[in-house]
């Protein structure tokens, strides 16, 4: 898992049917001094996360676990909104 | 996953049986302000997306979870043609 920050959503008309009523955000991995590290992934929301908001992410097969029993498509998902990390130096 | 753009496809006669039913497609993927980046993925087309178009990709065994490829040999698939990308 990795935290990321919320930075966009992606609207898809034509889509795969296991992604139906599915919100896609795009959430750009973070470092633990908050720089945003590599590029964005698209994501599945399963918490209800906002734009801005540091989410954790999940990469794989696994991030399609929360919505189970559907069989959702993805291989990323927002799984936990952070209230905060504290990193010991 | 990851925005790509479709920009071109893969003609295979002899393939893999489970692979007959699909279109293949040459997707680039793009970074947030539209620019290629990294390397090309070639991706089974589950939408009916076309040349040129912009489609959500998902990669790794999350491929074969779609309706259409379930137990096919893929690791790319495209799930989506993208309408909008609102960034904060």
């Amino acid at each position: 898992m990795r935290l990321g920050k919320v930075i966009g959503t992606v609207v898809c008309t034509r889509k795969e049917p296991g992604l139906d009523g599915k919100k896609l955000l795009v959430v750009q991995p973070i470092s633990t001094q908050s720089q945003p590290v590599g590029k964005p992934v698209i994501a599945v929301d399963s918490v209800g996360a906002g734009t801005g908001e540091v989410v954790i992410i999940v990469r794989g097969k696994e991030s399609s676990f929360p919505l189970l029993p559907q069989v959702v498509p993805t291989d990323a998902g927002i799984t936990g909104i952070v209230d905060y990390f504290h990193i010991e130096e | 996953m990851v925005i790509g753009r479709i920009v071109g496809t893969v003609v295979c006669t002899r393939k893999d049986e489970r692979l007959t039913p699909f279109k293949l497609l040459i997707v680039q993927p793009l970074d947030s302000e539209g620019n290629h980046y990294g390397n090309y993925l070639v991706a089974v087309d589950t939408v009916d997306a076309g040349a040129g178009e912009r489609v959500l990709v998902v990669s790794g065994s999350s491929a074969r979870m779609t309706t259409q490829t379930k137990d096919c040999p893929v690791d790319a698939a495209i799930v989506g043609i993208v309408d909008t990308v609102d960034y904060l």
